[in-house]
């Protein structure tokens, strides 16, 4: 039995990276005694995979892994044991069955997330949500994109799906997971530029709020939160 | 929520920012109001260092237990760090509540090797504590150091309020509470110095003078104020037992040197070995109760979630409830994909059948610390370890299936020859012949035989306290020796050697057996620019030497000398149970080339048994 397990992380929590929030997992795993699988061979590791790293300093309200169990555990219950075994920053939402099948791990039905972006008050022309909303109408938005092996020209119009002012932030919901992904500190880059001011100077914090599935067609997206997927788990035959 | 001392700019420009933030798993958390005492324990390296010392966590929790007290811990920040805080004049903080270590009532700091000296400078400097004892006031935290190092404190005596002398956990409460008391009664720093110095254990060095012969040598050491004793004695936990253990012990995000549960058997070691500063120090050998062993780890596994537990000890194959212990271990935990490592495990039989159970034989090596080469060698260093013994271990491990062997070696030892330089080499050819003595068909490819050497630095308190040290070029002269010889070898392609860097050993031998003298000297390369000595990459040998020389001290003073042997150590004015008498006699014995037994074969009469128990002593009662 597989499942998906939704939590949020904030606060200090944000300055630990992806693999030490993975290591920290594995050990609420053992501290909640959560039946969780085990690989076989002579250095056994716990069955766990996790949808899309967040970056150092990001907060999230929706970040999700996977796990397969040896035998089911109420979700209610789980929820409640692993938040015991939490430290402050870190807090499970949900722990829900998914289907068992190897295509839908989050990892590799992620499509889409969504980000609330804040800048630092008075940092950002006043006129910005009516220029926010010029720049979203392009049908073209270049930026360079560096990677640790090479940086190229990209045009991330496609994988902007939403940008648009909320009270004094930012929204916007972009292209995540392994075929196409997008950061939101890019696309305020890609903005800033089109304001003609440059990013070196500004503050950003970036919150992550959901992330998504599509399970619509080549013709229309149909996104779906990823724990949305997942069924509550009530009941358990030991 | 907790607020951070650092702004986010400054964590995401700096390397592991997690160093630097607590809230870990099992960190506590208390209301500052609600105690009496804050104190500040301090590990002075990096973080992933500290953390994995298990001193501190056993005294963090022993603190933390009192409802009067909350202990914070400090670790030093890296060298990207440090630059930003004094830029930026950022003082340091604690990890828990993200104070700065200045409003701390205590700043304790353990001293667990002579080259983080000078990061005990920096602890204070970035913490705006003055660095001189008798330059703060009644409103500086007091400063207190312990651990291995403080039987030699006169290094860093002018640095320090107070220095305890012994294990943590006998006479903390007493001094918390004449602290407590000297508060309610509006006492002086001085006054609350007074009082703690007559405390057990306790040593005030500001109330010490030293006066020196014309050569240098100490003349005459002793108390300027009536409230010092002469004498300060050890101190140490008689019922390990019951002794305080964090059952709870904190969990780093990022992954310390030491990523598991600790569990320590025992304390002390019945060897004898004349280099062993350890051996020493923590006599009389005392074990814990196996059956309290197993609650603890299961208890410790339960609170922590580590998939690793390690047993602690000078010399695990010694404690006599081994078998009992790890065969729980195993049975219990081993199918839950928990992993168990036993380090400092003598090679036979028993050790590995339970090391082919627990590890990946193709993937593990095995490691033999004979120390030296030659058996007339071993027998100087009382190593009782013999050729036969370390061959014997190999061939069952070979025909066992490992192929990978480590090897322990020093250079340096008092009276070697070149000849003992060379066996070095020659004895791990012989493991290596042991190896290809197998038929081919049986074996898995060639071996791989990996011998390392450190330089010997003498340590206080050990038979090998008279002995010269070397020239950093002589050391070299002598790895380059056994190198030479490791090529002229049989199966010299199946060995490898590596050998330490000398000029941080000449340093480490001037701090372990320096006087007050030597304080001028850290300070110096401190302001100079020294931090982290013990890494490699932030270690400048030229400005210690420079450091050397603005002060107008003499390295050679310090190391190659031969001390007298009516010579009076700095270090003396401690009573570590084992007596001088006792350390003379090993190092003539040692000079002759004759071996001691160790203390459950005989007992030689060292002094320990004056604690009043202990294997040594339960065996005679």
């Amino acid at each position: 039995m597989k499942a998906r397990i939704k939590f949020r992380k904030y606060g200090a929590m944000r300055f630990i990276g992806h693999l030490d929030v993975m290591r920290f997992f594995q050990k609420v795993m053992r501290r909640a005694e959560i039946p969780i699988a085990f690989t076989g061979g002579f250095s056994p590791h716990m069955i766990m995979s996790f949808a899309n790293p967040l970056g150092i300093g990001l907060s999230s309200d929706g970040e999700y892994f996977d796990i397969e169990l040896k035998e089911p555990i109420e979700s209610k219950e789980a929820v409640r044991r692993m938040n015991e075994a939490c430290v402050e920053g870190i807090e499970v939402i949900s722990f829900k069955k998914i289907a068992d099948e190897k295509k839908m791990t989050g990892m590799t039905i992620l499509a889409a997330a969504d980000y609330l972006t804040s800048v630092a008050a008075g940092q950002l022309p006043a006129d910005w949500t009516k220029q926010l909303t010029s720049f979203y109408s392009q049908p073209e938005i270049w930026i360079l994109k560096q990677t640790k092996r090479s940086e190229r020209e990209v045009n991330i119009r496609p994988l902007i799906y939403r940008l648009e002012p909320q009270e004094d932030k930012i929204y916007m919901q972009v292209a995540a997971g392994s075929k196409e992904n997008v950061k939101p500190g890019l696309v305020m880059e890609a903005f800033l530029n089109f304001l003609k001011l440059s990013p070196k100077e500004f503050k950003f914090f970036h919150h992550r709020m959901e992330m998504y599935a599509d399970t619509g067609d080549e013709k229309e997206k149909k996104l779906v939160a990823l724990e949305a997927l997942g069924k509550d788990i009530t009941q358990t035959y030991a | 929520m907790r607020k951070l001392a650092l702004e986010d700019e400054i964590l995401l420009n700096i390397e592991k920012p997690a160093r630097y933030i607590g809230g870990e798993l099992n960190a506590v958390m208390k209301k500052q109001e609600e105690t009496d005492i804050h104190f500040a324990i301090c590990f002075p390296d990096v973080y992933e260092v500290g953390m994995s010392h298990l001193g501190i966590q056993i005294l963090y929790d022993m603190f933390n237990k009192r409802s009067d007290v909350w202990c914070e811990r400090v670790y030093s920040p890296w060298t990207d760090l440090d630059k930003i805080m004094r830029e930026r004049e950022i003082p340091l903080f604690s990890l828990e509540s993200q104070t700065p270590v200045r409003e701390f009532d205590f700043l304790g700091i353990t001293i667990q090797f002579e080259m983080c000296y000078t990061n005990i400078l920096q602890v204070l400097d970035l913490s705006k504590i003055p660095l001189h004892a008798k330059e703060r006031q009644d409103k500086d935290p007091i400063v207190i150091g312990g651990g291995p190092c403080t039987y030699n404190p006169e290094p860093l005596a002018e640095f320090f309020d107070l220095f305890y002398i012994g294990e943590g956990e006998t006479v903390y409460d007493t001094l918390f509470d004449v602290y407590k008391q000297c508060r309610r009664e509006g006492r002086t720093r001085t006054e609350f110095l007074e009082r703690a110095a007559r405390i057990e254990g306790i040593y005030v060095p500001q109330f010490y003078e030293a006066e020196y012969n014309e050569d240098g040598t100490l003349a005459a050491f002793y108390p300027t104020n009536p409230h010092a004793p002469s004498v300060v004695k050890k101190q140490i936990v008689m019922d390990v037992t019951h002794a305080p253990y964090p059952e709870a012990p904190v969990v780093p995000f990022i992954k310390a040197v030491q990523d598991r549960v600790v569990l320590e058997i025992q304390r002390g070691c019945i060897r004898g070995c004349r280099f062993c500063q350890a051996g020493m120090l923590y006599r009389p050998t005392r074990e814990r109760d196996v059956e309290h062993l197993k609650q603890l780890a299961k208890k410790m596994l339960k609170n922590t979630g580590h998939e690793e537990i390690s047993l602690s000890s000078l010399s695990s194959s010694d404690y006599s409830k081994l078998k009992e212990l790890v065969s729980f271990l195993i049975d219990e935990f081993h199918e839950k994909g928990i992993n168990i490592s036993l380090p400092s495990l003598r090679i036979d039989a028993f050790s590995l059948d339970v090391m082919k159970k627990v590890q990946d034989i193709r993937k593990s090596s095995l490691t033999f610390a004979p120390e030296a080469g030659s058996q007339r060698m071993r027998n100087v260093i009382n190593k009782g370890l013999t050729e036969e013994m370390i061959l014997e271990g190999a061939g069952q491990a070979f025909e066992g299936g490992w192929t990978k062997v480590k090897l322990y070696f020093m250079l340096g030892l008092p009276t070697e020859t070149e000849d003992d330089m060379k066996e070095i080499a020659r004895l791990s050819d012989k493991v290596a012949r042991r190896y290809y003595e197998i038929p081919k068909e049986q074996r898995h490819g060639k071996c791989q035989i990996t011998a390392s050497s450190s330089f010997f630095v003498p340590k206080p308190f050990t038979p090998f306290q008279w002995a010269p040290m070397l020239t950093s070029s002589e050391y070299m002269h002598r790895a380059a020796v056994v190198n030479q010889e490791f090529k002229e070898q049989l199966n010299r392609k199946s060995l490898k050697y590596n050998w330490h860097d000398a000029q941080v050993t000449v340093l480490e031998g001037v701090m372990a057996r320096g006087d007050r003298k030597i304080g001028r000297v850290i300070e110096e390369a401190y302001r100079l620019g020294c931090l982290y000595d013990s890494w490699t990459e932030s270690f400048h040998n030229e400005l210690w030497m420079q450091a050397f020389e603005n002060t107008g001290t003499d390295i050679a003073f310090y190391t190659l000398r031969e001390r007298d042997e009516k010579e009076r150590f700095p270090w003396e004015f401690i009573d570590i149970g084992v007596t001088r008498g006792f350390l003379r006699k090993e190092w003539e014995r040692a000079m002759k080339g004759e071996i001691t037994l160790n203390c459950k074969e005989k007992c030689s009469g060292c002094g320990a048994a004056s604690f009043g128990g202990g294997v040594c002593f339960e065996s005679k009662n």
